[in-house]
């Protein structure tokens, strides 16, 4: 089983995975690019939020105009090593302005939540046994940073030039 | 002990403030978490693998091999006698310096190696991105800051790209490794043109000063020479175009094939100009966003730490005359310095019969010595794997002199045939398909004669272990491959390769020659390009005028006939 970790604890996936032949249930639902590619008027037209699950390999300007429709963008780790979605994050939240919901799925590892954390995802699906408070110390091993990201943190170049506590 | 004798002298370079040392000490903090999850047996051996090439700890043939990040090159003898000590406590009491100017341990226990990152923080250095698929060491000039061939110093820029990419939470993750290396001199002594990425300190037509930065270089099976991507970015853009250049690369690099995933391999698949189209628009964003404008405080704040230290005035501009072998070494291993009465020193670790690039412990530490007494406290680490003492007075280089021949230092070979790069080659690395560190030792001791060295001249010979090419044998004047012929180990020739600023990919003559064969090989190459010299022409020249035929003819010439 997996749990989603959101806002700074566990929440209830309210998105339903729908392959894609299956039948749309009621409610939001999360769709690959080609189911999306496929339904794209019906599930529109639907009033419920609909989610989107990019594999590494699709980049999110394919998504188009149509970006801003989605409550949730998920975006696919097949392997670990496959780093592409680090930079998806960054061109959704910045190129693309996207605001809903990225979550990361697949196979990430713990010492990749915080890189993933700076670069705009606010969602992790996780294994049961990662817990709460793995996630939280992963945000922590690193207090500062030295890149300009979409997290917006001060950067170690900004903390320098500002003034110090004596 | 000589070394507590010399007070240690704090050179003109980078110095961590508290938070590069925070940075660092957590860093290392969090690689040991990783080292206990692996020794729990929480991660796996595959998932634990990025963690720690990310943090360069290789498992090679026999032990664990630890590199240890020296940036740009640039070294201090506080910093050189801390890794004496590290060969000398938790290694075999040698270390060995690579291609990359890091420095290697290649007989480390996993367990001690928190302890060893702890001890390098100490003296502000690190083990981070010396491996992986990530933004590996930045190198550069080995005499930058002491050549007046340079526009400018080029490690200040090196400091701001090795901050940058630091633990760069886009890029820690791609296809492939990737290797930045920073010049500023006409004269290529970084083979810039060899990286994924290269910037070169210029001046645009205005008379500005800027950077050209150059892409998809890279040896490995498919070498290729860098394309320029930018003939001039301002300053205050730099960070934002490399950026932009990596970002190309992590979004479109191919991911399906380890073979066709570096940046070389996606620029010569779209194409230079569609790579630039892809770089263009990316910059073009990111320069709007401002966030990665580099002011020009900040390159002034860091490139304060590297001013030019106060050179002596008045001293003598001539070299002491001190006997026929120390003139040989002046002839081959010094330097022009921009400083009168000073020089910059070479210091091959070449002496025929060694293995390139080694250093023991109580070597290291005579240098850390000579460091202190004679060259303002500094050393610098060359990708040819040679040391390079930057800052000495001309009439202190007899007594620098003596004392290297006392460490069996003083080659006067550098540039020359026996000044050989080669990588660890199967003595080590559980990729190499061949032996690479006795073909080196015995092509030195060949041509160990110097009256025969110098009459040869500038001949670089580089010699790889395998097709990754970590001995940069596409990039030799004379290059050797070592291949595997059923479990036999064969050594390939590749002429006409170049790393300097006239770069060229070497040609492979034909099937390899057997390891009692390479070298009498090697020898009718030589004597075929002395037999076929004009006017003072480089081995390299030669090539490039007449040709493989006749070397192809010269060199397989016995091996035909028997």
């Amino acid at each position: 089983m997996s749990k989603l970790i959101k806002s700074g604890g566990y929440q209830q996936d309210v998105f339903a995975p729908v392959g894609d032949d299956a039948p749309l249930p009621e409610g939001a639902v999360l769709v690959s690019l080609a189911r999306f590619k496929k339904d794209r008027d019906t599930l529109l037209a639907r009033n419920t939020p609909v989610g989107v699950r990019l594999q590494s390999s699709e980049n999110p300007e394919s998504l188009g105009a149509d970006v801003n429709h989605f409550a949730l963008i998920a975006l696919e780790f097949p392997k670990f090593r496959d780093g592409r979605a680090f930079s998806w994050a960054r061109m959704l939240r910045t190129r693309l302005a996207y605001t809903g919901e990225i979550r990361a799925v697949g196979d990430f590892l713990y010492d990749q939540v915080n890189y993933q954390h700076r670069v705009g995802f606010d969602a992790w699906e996780v294994p049961d046994h990662f817990t709460l408070e793995m996630f939280n110390r992963a945000l922590s091993e690193m207090t500062n940073v030295y890149q300009p990201s979409t997290d917006g943190r001060k950067t170690i170049r900004e903390l320098r030039a500002s003034p110090r506590p004596s | 002990m000589l070394n507590t004798l010399v007070k240690a002298v704090a050179p003109n370079m980078y110095r961590y403030d508290e938070f590069d040392a925070q940075f660092v000490g957590e860093r290392v903090n969090q690689f040991a978490g990783q080292v206990a999850r692996r020794l729990s047996g929480e991660l796996t051996e595959d998932q634990f693998k990025p963690l720690r090439l990310m943090n360069g700890l290789y498992l090679q043939l026999h032990a664990y091999m630890l590199r240890i990040a020296v940036p740009y090159g640039t070294l201090s003898s506080k910093q050189m006698r801390k890794l004496a000590h590290i060969a000398r406590t938790y290694d075999k009491n040698f270390g060995h310096f690579t291609t990359r100017t890091n420095l290697q341990f290649n007989w480390i226990k996993l367990v001690d190696v928190p302890k060893i990152l702890r001890e390098l923080a100490d003296v502000e250095m690190h083990c981070i991105q010396t491996s992986g698929n990530c933004v590996r060491n930045v190198t550069s000039d080995q005499f930058a800051g002491a050549t007046d061939e340079e526009l400018e110093d080029p490690r200040p820029l090196a400091e701001i790209i090795r901050q940058w990419s630091s633990l760069h939470p886009e890029f820690v993750f791609l296809a492939r490794k990737f290797k930045i290396a920073v010049g500023a001199t006409e004269k290529d002594r970084a083979a810039l043109q060899w990286h994924d990425m290269a910037v070169q300190i210029v001046k645009n037509d205005k008379g500005r000063t800027g950077y050209k930065v150059m892409a998809g270089g890279g040896m490995g099976r498919t070498p290729y020479v860098a394309h320029v991507m930018s003939e001039f970015v301002e300053r205050e853009d730099i960070l934002a175009y490399l950026e932009a250049v990596l970002r190309v690369y992590n979004q479109d690099s191919r991911r399906d094939n380890i073979h066709k995933q570096r940046i070389k391999i996606l620029i010569n698949t779209i194409g230079p100009e569609e790579m630039r189209r892809r770089v263009q628009r990316e910059f073009e964003e990111l320069k709007r966003m401002g966030t990665l404008q580099l002011p020009r405080e900040e390159l002034d704040r860091i490139a304060a730490y590297f001013a030019a230290p106060k050179f002596e005035t008045g001293l003598s501009d001539s070299i002491p005359d001190a006997g026929p072998d120390f003139a040989n070494w002046v002839k081959t291993n010094i330097h022009k310095h921009k400083a009168p009465g000073y020089a910059i020193a070479t210091i091959t670790l070449k002496t025929p019969g060694q293995v390139p690039g080694d250093a023991t412990a109580e070597q290291m530490e005579v240098i850390a010595d000579l460091m202190d007494q004679f060259s303002l406290g500094e050393v610098r680490v060359t990708h040819e794997q040679n040391l390079v003492l930057p800052h000495v007075r001309k009439q202190d280089l007899p007594a620098i002199y003596a004392r290297l021949k006392e460490l069996d230092f003083a080659s006067p070979n550098a540039g020359l045939i026996t000044d050989i790069i080669a990588c660890p080659g199967l003595d080590y690395c559980d990729l190499a398909n061949a032996r690479s560190i006795p073909i080196a030792q015995k092509l030195a001791k060949r041509f160990e004669d110097l009256d025969r060295q110098h009459q040869i001249g500038e001949l670089k010979i580089k010699i790889s272990g395998c097709i990754n090419a970590c001995g940069h044998h596409h990039a030799g004047h004379i290059g050797i491959l070592g291949v595997d012929k059923k479990g036999v180990e064969f050594y390939q020739l590749v002429l006409g390769g170049s790393g300097a600023e006239d770069a060229s990919v070497g040609t492979i003559m034909g099937p390899g020659f057997g390891e009692h064969e390479i070298g009498d090989a090697v020898e009718r190459v030589v004597d075929l390009y002395l037999a076929e010299r004009k006017d003072g022409e480089r081995f390299l020249d030669t090539y490039r005028r007449i040709g493989m035929e006749k070397f192809k003819a010269a060199a397989y010439q016995e091996a035909v006939a028997a």
